[in-house]
């Protein structure tokens, strides 16, 4: 269990973390979502005992980050944003380094890591800085797993890994989660949410809405249209202005656009068409985290 | 200790599968001790002189003959007044001027004492300094000799405007000066730059992670560079003494002692400036500048301390390489044993615990 109290962090002026507190629970798959500079990176790095908060206090399974910070290094693995082994040393000398930094060896904990280390395993004599960027991923994520770790704590993992390496890398996650690991991932993409058991999403040092996938959607989204039209720029401002507006950002090819009041597409339809909009097309879509993040971001900024 | 061995390990394959770390460990040193050896030497040959002779008699002419028939200098006016001899020094025709004064050995012989000056042209302060140093040792020569045959007991006062310094043999002078340039270049430069690419490439964050202690880490990196950096002192030593044929008249345990000393001060330092620098290229930048400049500069290896001026003097003594040169050309050329060392090894001594105290203050458990 992570119990995170009122932490505050400053980089001189500017605010990284604004009194944050939240409990991730033992076993769980935690989810931190939020745009570049929200303080992702800031709040891991505290739980990692790596850097000290202005105030407040965080706890891992019990034990302070200032003051137990050599017991919780023990039972941490961490994986920074930055690919951060030793790209001249190859794949099995990276992993066999961290193995027994960690007083362990690849044999003791293999189990842990087959599943991954399998699919690098071909290219284990290859130095880590020649891998492509998915395996790399899958070299650091072994490295920060092979002491058996409590907790596996990850920033922003997926950041510049191809979609397919990105869905084997969740996959992964869940496998690990099974096995009992406690996971605190970061992401800035909004479709990897709907992946952990619970999401904070946090924007400038806040944490905006705290809950499983599901809750944060049905709490903050009724419903959600996706419009479209030819001139979408324009569409786009006309919407804006719509009084019955509350949100509307562009989600891919369409605009998603959800009400204040429970509403009908007819009225939108009818504004628009006034408007002079070509074909256009209103159509009901499923709300997912990223239209509970513009709108939560929309409220409080 | 298992952690430690692969930890070794680790900054051994470092080193050896950069090409270029490699080349700054080995063939650097090569180059410039073979470099300052031959190049650098400042050896007098065929030195332009001129002379004012105001008595021109018997014994400063045997003098000058003395002088030009040594093979050092080469006679190319004989001037009339001391008008004369700014001219010639600006117009570069000499890089010596002797004056002999009046009634020259007449004085030798009624005084007892007679006075020459010599004046070299300080531009080129090293050389100048060469120049006055063989002068007044043929002429200190001189001087003997003519004590030996007459039964006058004389003296001839060489007045120069440079101070006396002992060490006048070519590239003798420079290998231990060399020296303590390639170690400290080697040592604090190669450290503080492998310490300072972890916390670049983000693996120092892993590390600091990592059940490793700080000391682990710190004595993990040195020990590859202790030992490399001794290896290249002994190298050091080996081409000298086979190119140069230098001498080594103290003992050699001794020495290489002194020069492990040395090279772990070296390493405290670069240490230490990893410990203030964040990236790569401050740590090169402090190193060369607060290193290499120094060393070169203000130790004794190239200028003389003693004709510097006070405020210069007391920034020497702080300069490691100071001690360390002194302690080299002690032992390898005049051959003397700890107990003429001893304040320096003590000084060295002192600062490597200075810095190892203070890297060990300033370094982070954390990452800011």
């Amino acid at each position: 269990m992570v119990e995170i109290n009122n932490i505050s962090k400053n980089y001189g002026k500017v605010k990284a973390l604004d009194n944050v507190s939240f409990t991730v629970n033992t076993g769980e798959l935690f989810g931190l979502i939020g745009p570049d500079g929200a303080g992702k990176t800031s709040l891991l790095r505290i739980i990692t005992t790596l850097i000290l908060a202005n105030s407040g206090s965080v706890k891992v399974f019990g034990l302070d980050v200032v003051k137990d910070y050599k017991k919780i290094r023990n039972i941490t693995g961490y994986m920074p944003g930055k690919f951060s082994l030793y790209q001249d040393l190859s794949v099995e000398e990276n992993l066999s380094f961290f193995a027994s930094v960690f007083g362990t060896t690849i044999q003791e904990n293999y189990h842990l890591i087959k599943d991954i280390y399998v699919q690098i395993e071909p290219f284990k004599t290859r130095p880590a800085g020649k891998l492509s960027g998915g395996m790399k991923q899958k070299l650091a994520l072994s490295c920060a797993l092979i002491h058996k770790p409590e907790i596996l704590v990850l920033d922003e993992p997926t950041t510049g890994v191809d979609a397919v390496s990105r869905k084997e890398f969740w996959a992964m996650l869940k496998n690990l989660k099974k096995i009992g690991i406690t996971i605190i991932v970061s992401t800035p993409y909004m479709d990897e949410a709907a992946l952990c058991d619970r999401v904070a999403l946090i924007q400038q040092g806040k944490i905006l809405d705290l809950d499983s996938p599901e809750g944060i959607i049905n709490r903050n989204i009724q419903e959600i249209f996706e419009v479209s039209a030819k001139d979408m720029y324009r569409l786009k401002n006309d919407i804006s202005s719509y009084e019955n507006t509350q949100s509307v950002f562009l989600f891919g090819r369409v605009l998603h656009y959800s009400p204040k009041n429970e509403s009908s597409a007819k009225d939108l339809e009818e504004y628009l068409k006034n408007k002079g909009h070509l074909n256009l097309k209103i159509e009901k879509g499923s709300p997912g985290i990223e239209d509970c993040f513009m709108k939560l971001m929309n409220t409080n900024g | 200790m298992k952690r430690f061995k692969s930890f070794v390990l680790k900054e051994f394959r470092h080193i050896f599968r950069d090409v270029r770390t490699v080349i700054i460990l080995f063939g650097i040193p090569v180059a410039q001790i073979l470099i300052f050896g031959y190049v650098v030497t400042n050896e007098v040959k065929d030195a332009k002189i001129a002379v004012l002779d105001l008595s021109k008699d018997e014994m400063t002419i045997e003098i000058t003959n003395k002088l030009t028939s040594s093979g050092y200098f080469l006679l190319v006016r004989n001037l009339n007044s001391e008008d004369e001899i700014e001219e010639i020094f600006r117009k570069g025709e000499a890089r010596e001027v002797i004056i002999f004064e009046p009634e020259f050995s007449s004085n030798f012989v009624k005084y007892g004492k007679a006075n020459l000056r010599i004046i070299t042209d300080a531009s080129d302060a090293n050389s100048a300094n060469m120049l006055t140093n063989y002068t007044s040792a043929i002429v200190r020569d001189y001087s003997f000799s003519q004590n030996k045959s007459s039964a006058v007991a004389g003296q001839i006062l060489a007045q120069s405007r440079m101070q006396f310094n002992q060490n006048l043999e070519g590239s003798y002078m420079f290998v231990p000066g060399t020296m303590a340039l390639i170690l400290m270049l080697v040592s604090a430069m190669m450290t503080s730059i492998s310490i300072t690419r972890e916390k670049e490439t983000g693996t120092m964050e892993v590390l600091l992670v990592s059940p490793l202690k700080p000391a682990q880490i710190i004595i993990g990196k040195v020990i590859p560079y202790v030992i490399l950096s001794f290896g290249n002192a002994i190298s050091i030593l080996i081409l000298g003494y086979f190119v140069f044929g230098l001498p080594v008249n103290g003992p050699l345990g001794l020495l290489l002692a002194e020069s492990l000393l040395f090279i772990m001060m070296a390493l405290s330092l670069g240490i230490f400036i990893s410990t203030i620098s964040k990236s790569q290229q401050v740590a090169m930048f402090i190193s060369m500048f607060a290193l290499m400049l120094p060393t070169m500069l203000l130790s004794g290896f190239i200028f003389p301390i003693e004709n510097m001026p006070e405020v210069l003097q007391w920034l020497c003594n702080v300069m490691p390489p100071k001690y360390y040169i002194t302690i080299v050309k002690n032992i390898m050329l005049k051959g003397t044993g700890f107990e003429f060392v001893w304040f320096e090894t003590l000084v060295l001594l002192g600062m490597t615990v200075f810095f190892i105290l203070l890297s060990i203050y300033k370094f982070k458990i954390r990452l800011d």
